[in-house]
């Protein structure tokens, strides 16, 4: 056993608070303050962020009121401004994203949580997928400009138009720039969200529940149909809604494909506008504080419906799987 | 020195008036409550130098809980509250102007799972007398002697600088009381140090305790009767009261518990009855 | 019997449904990748692609260095902005932030997850552009930084929380003062996850354009001084697209893949850097 050296024994310091330990403590208070600060320093800038989206809008708030969100006329030279094109293609792009998503996430995200046969497939699968979700928007939108509108126009309109061409959703000139091409790419964006958290809700259901109905003798597909969707039903709800918010929110990728032409029309082949790309499209030649007050005010409206759309998406999800979704 | 003689009264008559005795750490009618609920009750226990006191009972009768109030662990824990007196060296440590950080590095602390930290062997060891301040060169040689005294130079001193954690884990725990020796403590607690450890691992562990109360006091709590018979000198039984608040029920030196217990709860506990 | 048979065909073509699900979902990446690995490779391999900036429209040739540059120094300075002060709330929301103060914190930075990545160009422009009268590279920054700082903080703060208390413990046994245990000992333990959530939002910010176009605008010159307006990857892609000379839409395209490059060359480090520090 060896001994320590002298200049290794430590004296035994009084156990009275010494000018040591308030200056050890010192560090802890200001480590704390530090930390604190930064925390309200954070909470500080969510402040001057919204307040940032609401002053430049002042202007056309104070001009349009709440009669903005159902103006149809968007006419820079006669200095009219009005929502609605923008609201109807924002929502109409996004529906269909939604509408193409939700099936292809929603039967992808069943094979990652539930196969086993195929099991081996899952590790790739998981991985393009979250591969897709790395991948900028403004890359998606150059393929889609290039790439899918060609396709959109020469392929897949005129098939549509040909089989379902009675309905005035698939009537008219198809120039693959538009409602349906945007809701396309929005589709492509939206899926890696919609499988990743369908995945987590799916996994939440309890084996006891799924193992009991297949013990019953009922296959997979009627043990999903019955007993695993409605149960994770809410869990489900939540994921469309957060895929909703992403689309809805989605700027560039739509922008150069959606035709950016402030009408309504009933046909999905028909260019329009959504909140996003007007802002995207319009801004640097925005001239005068009523243009671009209008444009921000359409931002304003863009981050509200939003945040509503998250915040309620949060909640159904962490009421359902009793933990926060996974950030993606 | 008094006290200990009354306290003794209380509790159980020692078997062998001593002559000189040195009480290390004294704690005196502690009471401990996790806001309104009281979980020590009146719990005294004098802790002699350089000797090895074991805190036994069955679970949740507060013995870890009693632990940790000797280098004021319990103030990680919001809403808890300790009251008594419990002196080392005559201050009592649970006083507000007590310097806490002084007071975790003369009382040590070695835990139930080793907890090394994800650094090097080194750097693990060196930690607490880096936190002191203490030169390069000065490290370096605390941080062989602390090795050499738990055993582990041989084994680790031509890996100093590879990660704690590829060590096993019997030579985790090992390296955890290195570190806790690096910074040349008076007092040392062991919180079940082996209970997550295979049989031979416990031995060394329970060997090298033998060779440290030489030098260092040492408070260990067991659930391993065995253990505790087989390395201390002084044996504390605790055991939770009706109003699940824990007490000693009776402290004396080992052997007079184990064969001439003067309790009957204690009796039953160590012929197994219970626990 | 047949009944049987019905439900069992049933079955079949439900899986059979769902593989045609997981053929859809994973077809788009492996079809964008291509094109923009196709499209975008004879782009890169153009002389002076790298080394010069873009030439002046309709004369063939130039290159996107002075957007290389721009998308270094605007997510450059982004990050030393963001990833410091995003640590530090991710330290206090894992330490001392189980509060009110740490959950209105926690829901803010997920509202802030969620906005769509024009707002953080809005607030860059209302903040740095209209008030200084001038476009500029650090008001991307800044735009680039708040749009960073929630992903950092949840990534710090989740890798703080995995570190177990036990180790906390062990540090506070020892005598060290509570915020030498938090930056020594709890601190390095979190590295992997810490620097990955930098390097995740790092790479997000690179790729980013809505935000860009308000605030750094875009130059055709190559730029380093912050206080102007400066040129990026991504403003490049977008803004050449729509051009309808084709060299410049091969840049576009080249541009393109050198930011999907980056960005998995960054979630590659990311991932050797966590498996390094495990060892």
């Amino acid at each position: 056993m060896t001994r320590g050296t002298a200049a290794e024994r430590v004296v035994p310091a009084p156990l009275v608070a010494s000018s040591r330990q308030r200056r050890l403590l010192a560090g802890d208070r200001i480590f704390q303050g530090l930390a604190l600060a930064s925390a309200m320093l954070i909470l500080l800038i969510a402040l001057i962020f919204m307040v940032a989206l609401f002053l430049p809008a002042l202007p056309a708030i104070r001009r349009f009121g709440l009669g903005f969100f159902v103006t149809r006329t968007w006419d820079p030279v006669r200095q009219t401004f009005g929502a609605l094109p923008a609201l109807y293609g924002t929502l109409v792009t996004s529906a269909i994203g939604i509408v193409i998503a939700f099936p292809i996430g929603l039967g992808a995200a069943l094979f990652l949580a539930e196969e086993a046969r195929l099991g081996f497939l899952r590790g790739p699968l998981s991985f393009a997928v979250e591969l897709l979700a790395g991948i900028p928007s403004v890359v998606i939108g150059l393929w889609a400009f290039f790439i899918l509108t060609p396709l959109m126009r020469d392929n897949v309109d005129p098939f549509l138009k040909h089989t379902l061409g009675f309905l005035p959703l698939f009537q008219g000139t198809a120039n693959g720039y538009g409602y349906l091409t945007a809701g396309v790419v929005l589709a492509i964006m939206v899926l890696p969200i919609m499988v990743a958290l369908s995945r987590d809700v799916i996994r939440a259901v309890p084996r006891a529940l799924r193992e009991a109905s297949l013990a019953l003798g009922a296959t997979r597909a009627e043990t999903t149909w019955s007993v695993i969707l409605p149960y994770a039903r809410v869990g489900i709800t939540g994921a469309v809604l957060l895929s909703l918010g992403r689309a809805l929110g989605e700027t560039i990728a739509v922008t150069m494909v959606i035709g950016n032409r402030p009408v309504i029309a009933a046909s999905l082949f028909s260019s329009g506008y959504t909140l996003p790309s007007v802002l995207a499209n319009e801004f640097t030649e925005a001239v005068g504080p009523l243009y671009q007050g209008s444009l921000f005010y359409l931002g304003l409206v863009l981050v509200l419906i939003t945040i509503a759309v998250n915040v309620l998406a949060r909640v159904l999800v962490w009421r359902f799987s009793g933990s926060e979704p996974a950030a993606v | 020195m008094i006290a200990w003689a009354s306290m003794q009264a209380d509790v159980a008559a020692p078997a062998t008036p001593q002559a000189e005795i040195e009480i290390k750490l004294d704690a005196r009618h502690v009471n401990f409550f996790y806001g309104d609920f009281q979980a020590l009750q009146d719990a005294s226990l004098a802790v002699q130098a350089r000797k090895i006191t074991a805190l036994i009972g069955p679970s949740g009768c507060g013995k870890t809980t009693f632990l940790r109030i000797f280098n004021r662990m319990h103030d990680l824990t919001p809403g808890t509250r300790a009251t008594g007196e419990v002196l080392l060296d005559g201050h009592n440590v649970l006083s507000p102007d007590t310097d806490v950080i002084n007071l975790r590095r003369q009382v040590g602390m070695l835990f139930q799972r080793a907890n090394p930290f994800p650094k090097s062997i080194y750097d693990n060891v060196a930690y607490g007398p880096h936190i002191l301040g203490w030169s390069k060169p000065q490290i370096n040689e605390i941080v062989e002697e602390s090795l050499k005294d738990t055993a582990l130079w041989e084994e680790v001193k031509d890996r100093l600088h590879r990660s704690a954690l590829n060590l096993s884990g019997g030579q985790q725990q090992r390296l955890c009381l290195a570190r806790a020796l690096a910074v040349k403590p008076d007092v040392i607690l062991m919180d079940e140090p082996a209970s997550a450890l295979d049989p031979i691992a416990t031995l060394r562990i329970e060997e090298l305790m033998q060779e440290l109360k030489k030098r260092y006091t040492i408070v260990i709590v067991t659930h391993n009767m065995q253990q505790s018979a087989r390395v201390s000198d002084f044996t504390a039984f605790m055991l939770m009261n009706e109003r699940r608040a824990g007490e000693v029920i009776e402290f004396g030196p080992t052997d007079d518990i184990f064969n001439r217990p003067k309790d009957s709860r204690t009796e039953d506990y160590i012929t197994g009855r219970f626990g | 019997m047949s009944r049987l048979l019905a439900r069992v065909m049933l079955d079949r073509f439900v899986n059979a449904l769902i593989v045609l699900c997981v053929m859809l979902a994973a077809i788009p990446v492996l079809v964008l990748l291509l094109f923009v690995l196709i499209k975008g490779l004879p782009g890169m391999l153009a002389p002076g692609f790298f080394t010069s900036p873009p030439h002046p429209v309709g004369v063939p040739g130039g290159g996107v260095f002075n957007a290389i540059i721009g998308t270094l120094e605007i997510v450059g300075i982004g990050s030393l902005l963001a990833v410091p002060f995003g640590t530090l709330v991710g330290i206090f929301l894992s330490e001392y932030g189980r509060n009110r103060i740490g959950d209105t914190v926690r829901f803010v930075s997920d509202v802030l997850t969620g906005l769509p990545s024009i707002a953080f160009g809005i607030f860059g422009y209302t903040v740095l552009v209209a008030t200084l009268h001038h476009f500029s590279a650090v008001s991307a920054s800044v735009a680039l930084a708040v749009l960073m700082l929630p992903v950092v903080l949840r990534a710090t703060e989740t890798a703080l929380v995995l570190v177990p208390q036990s180790m906390r413990e062990a540090g506070l046994a020892l005598g060290a003062p509570r915020w030498r245990v938090t930056i020594e000992v709890v601190v390095p333990a979190a590295l992997g996850g810490i620097v990955t959530g930098a390097l995740l939002a790092m790479s997000r910010a690179a790729g980013e354009t809505a935000p860009l176009l308000f605030t750094a605008l875009g130059n055709e010159f190559t730029q380093v001084n912050p206080l102007q307006p400066m040129g990026a990857l991504a403003l490049t892609v977008f803004k050449n697209a729509l051009l309808p000379y084709s060299d410049l839409q091969d840049q576009a395209w080249a541009a393109a893949l050198l930011l999907v490059l980056m960005v998995a060359v960054t979630n590659i480090l990311a991932r050797i850097y966590v498996r390094r520090i495990q060892r």
